[in-house]
């Protein structure tokens, strides 16, 4: 019996008790468009790849992880310093974490210049946002567990920032915190967040995302539907009806094999950053002593910190920070519900005002982060 | 309450406020201030002039307490009657006695401090400046020498002359000043060899108040000179173990025979430098060489003991280098960084062993040392290994990347190529 043969009796044995005809279709028929704006589309999966490592390197490091104060750090030293490999996991865990970062910001702008998110894919867009916020917080929560002098005094600083914010800021600082000051109990349920329920979410989430992004197809950008380019739709065995252009290429396995190279060039960078700058162990932390000159916090929110310590103390009668943080939360928000406003998407066209507004942030974020890298001041 | 009564009520009010008033008045009387505050002549002025942190103010101890007289009476005549006990400025020579008055009365110092001592007196009495006083010496140092004869502060104070900051500088007043001291033929180069020693810059440069001056070899109210060969009783209130190796050797003895100063014959006194190696074994600056000749068996020890300091020395400084090259490498050692860190401990108890003159007690003591430093190359020569090993198999992990990558590429290719 040869393989096609085990494989179409395998499949006639799924057939006889499943409706997988969907899955059938994703394989066989699913197209996915070719043109020059083609590569933004290996982002999103270069990123599941880096969250799949994460998740692998997470379950091997929690074999030896302790996550109370008086055990966490010398628990990571451990892991660095006497497990086999541990060094290696832990750094590939650490990279992975910031790749990821990088490459969800890449998703998510290159996704906002493309006008993807435009009808019928919003729910797309809102989902991939919300894995934004969670990769986000699984990176500001695992940043603490080392216990770490840096990590323990960036996170005292960050949760401080939270508190500020009137009326819910010293009840959302008691909550993050586990009490008024940054301690065991914050490690404790940093790490059930990190490891527990950021990831459950993400799971969730990206179910949904991935979903979304199964059942409608990649969608194509604005830019080149006034092209020439010939539009068609293909309608599938399960009924759904898919955009398709051509020229466009098979999901399976051109688009597969294409994502597979992709992962294995991530896989390649992620393993040059592991061995060549493999992740530090800090000093140990003596959560007594005075908050260090230079604490920062990760990179990834260095854009937002050294934009807070821009803005002037007083704005009006309002406080700098709080006005700040605020902006921020609203910046989210309208990142969240972008879709729903763009009116012009709506109607399939590009609006100028968005794109400048696009670039402006990006170079905002880009000349911040520079910025607060470079930045020796308290 | 009626009008009667309320008149008598405030009028009781007022003979209370009027005479505690005087009460307050007469306690606060002391004709000595009032008059000498105001004197032009500074000698006389400058005594009333007391500071709040006086310890005889502080406990209403005052002018006429040591010079007698009557300082209730604002009449010079009465206040100043010699036949009332006044006795102006006291003579030097009497003035230890007229501080012991009180001083050496344990009874009466009780009521200020149970633990104060009092034989401050008898003490002094036996000192060189004592014996000296006593034969009526002006120039020698009496209590007010050392603590003033007003304002003195508690010994606590920084301010105090003999706080222990303040005391090497205390003493050198007089005995680094040639001209004073010129009619006693003792030297007056202590203070300055004391400032360059390892004791004078703990103190005076860094500030560390338990490193010894003057008082702790010396003495301080029985100050005198040390003999010659109990000076290791003086050294070894701090080296104890050194000197408890010294008198166990067959050093102790040798000195004793021959009178020959303790630590000081190899140490010196006043200027007391941290010690090299230098002056261990047979070399230009060895100490041993001072009395053993080449043909003698010391001479071989001390070359023996020298060589096998030297040893561990050289020892550790190749496990720190090959534990730097590991670091650099950005591998972790701090097991190895822990055993070259104790095998230094090692290096300075071997350097304390030294003491008791013995190849087989300093060896030992080596010995222990040169099996961490071996500890810390193994630690440190595997953190290297394992270095090598990881860039090995990066390199290998980095070529398989890429040949699968141009296979996925080729296949990529052929088949869109279809």
């Amino acid at each position: 019996m040869d393989v096609y043969a085990i494989k179409n009796s395998l499949i006639k044995w799924f057939e006889g008790r499943y409706h997988i005809e969907p899955f059938e279709d994703i394989i066989t028929k699913k197209q996915v468009p070719l043109h020059k704006h083609s590569t933004w589309y290996y982002f999103g999966g270069i990123t599941l790849f880096l969250f799949i490592t994460q998740i692998i390197t997470g379950i091997l490091l929690l074999f030896y992880y302790k996550p109370t104060a008086n055990a966490a750090f010398d628990s990571v030293k451990f892991i660095t310093t006497k497990v086999e490999f541990g060094w290696l996991i832990r750094s590939i865990h650490g990279w992975s974490a910031n790749l990821m970062v990088f490459t969800v910001f890449v998703h998510l702008f290159s996704t906002f210049f493309l006008r993807a998110y435009r009808p019928p894919r919003e729910l797309t867009w809102v989902t991939g946002v919300f894995l934004f916020f969670l990769t986000l917080g699984t990176g500001f929560t695992g940043y603490l567990l080392p216990w770490n002098e840096l990590s323990f005094f960036a996170t005292k600083v960050g949760t401080q920032i939270a508190g500020s914010l009137p009326h819910i800021g010293g009840f959302l600082r008691t909550i993050l915190r586990g009490g008024e000051e940054v301690s065991d109990a914050t490690l404790g349920r940093f790490f059930a967040f990190h490891i527990i329920i950021l990831p459950l979410g993400i799971f969730a989430v990206l179910g949904l995302h991935l979903a979304f992004v199964q059942l409608q197809g990649m969608s194509i950008p604005l830019s080149l539907k006034d092209s020439k380019e010939k539009k068609s739709t293909l309608r599938l065995r399960s009924g759904l009806v898919v955009s398709e252009v051509e020229p466009s290429i098979p999901f399976f396995p051109n688009f597969l094999l294409r994502d597979i190279l992709a992962w294995t060039l991530a896989l390649g960078v992620l393993a040059s950053l592991s061995v060549y700058l493999p992740a530090e162990l800090g000093k140990k932390v003596d959560p007594f002593a005075p908050t260090p000159v230079g604490i920062k916090p990760e990179w990834y929110f260095l854009w937002m910190f050294q934009a807070l310590k821009l803005i002037p103390g007083k704005i009006f009668i309002f406080d700098g920070e709080v006005v700040g943080i605020l902006g921020f939360g609203a910046m989210g928000l309208i990142l969240l519900i972008l879709p729903f406003i763009d009116i012009w998407s709506r109607k399939e066209k590009r609006s100028v005002f968005l794109t400048l507004l696009g670039v402006f942030m990006l170079i905002f974020i880009i000349v911040m982060t520079v910025w607060g890298l470079m930045d020796k001041s308290r | 309450m009626d009008k009667k009564s309320f008149f008598k009520y405030v009028f009781f009010v007022l003979i209370i406020i009027f005479f505690s008033h005087l009460s307050f008045a007469a306690e606060a009387k002391n004709s000595c201030l009032a008059c000498h505050k105001g004197l032009d002549d500074k000698r006389l002025s400058e005594p009333a002039n007391f500071s709040q942190d006086d310890v005889h103010a502080k406990i209403n101890i005052s002018c006429a307490d040591c010079h007698a007289g009557d300082s209730s009476s604002d009449d010079i005549s009465i206040a100043m009657d010699a036949t009332k006990g006044f006795i102006g400025k006291p003579q030097k020579t009497d003035i230890p006695k007229l501080c012991a008055k009180c001083h050496s009365d344990s009874d009466y110092m009780k009521r200020y401090d149970p633990n104060i001592p009092t034989d401050q007196l008898a003490k002094f009495e036996v000192s060189q400046h004592g014996k000296l006083n006593m034969q009526g010496d002006k120039k020698t140092a009496t209590c007010i020498s050392c603590h003033h004869s007003h304002n003195i502060l508690p010994v606590n104070n920084p301010a105090s002359p003999t706080y222990a900051l303040n005391v090497p500088n205390t003493c050198a007043k007089c005995h680094s000043d040639k001209e004073y001291m010129k009619e006693y033929g003792i030297p007056t180069n202590q203070i300055d060899d004391y400032k360059e020693s390892v004791h004078g810059q703990a103190l005076l440069v860094k500030g560390d108040r338990s490193s010894p001056s003057c008082k702790h070899c010396h003495g301080n109210h029985d100050a005198g000179l040390p003999r010659a060969i109990y000076v290791g009783n003086i050294c070894s209130q701090c080296h104890a173990l050194t000197y408890e190796l010294f008198s166990k050797s067959p050093h102790k003895a040798a000195h004793d025979k021959l009178g020959i100063p303790e630590c000081e014959a190899c140490h010196g006194n006043h200027k007391i430098m941290k010690p090299s190696d230098d002056m261990l074994g047979i070399g230009g600056d060895a100490v041993c060489v001072k009395c053993h000749s080449a043909s003698s068996k010391g001479f071989k020890a001390a070359l023996a003991i020298k060589n096998s300091v030297e040893d561990l020395k050289t020892d550790i400084a190749q496990a720190r280098e090959l534990t730097a090259k590991a670091e650099r490498l950005g591998m972790e050692v701090e097991d190895a960084l822990f055993d070259i860190n104790e095998a230094n401990n090692s290096l300075t108890k071997a350097r304390t062993y030294i003491h008791s003159f013995s190849r087989e007690e300093v060896d030992s003591v080596v010995n222990a040392g040169k099996s961490l430093t071996k500890k810390a190359n193994e630690v440190a020569q595997k953190a290297i290994d394992n270095f090598n090993f990881r860039r090995k198999g990066y390199t290998f992990a980095i070529v398989l990347i890429f040949i699968f990558s141009l296979a996925l590429y080729a296949r990529i290719r052929i088949l869109e190529k279809k």
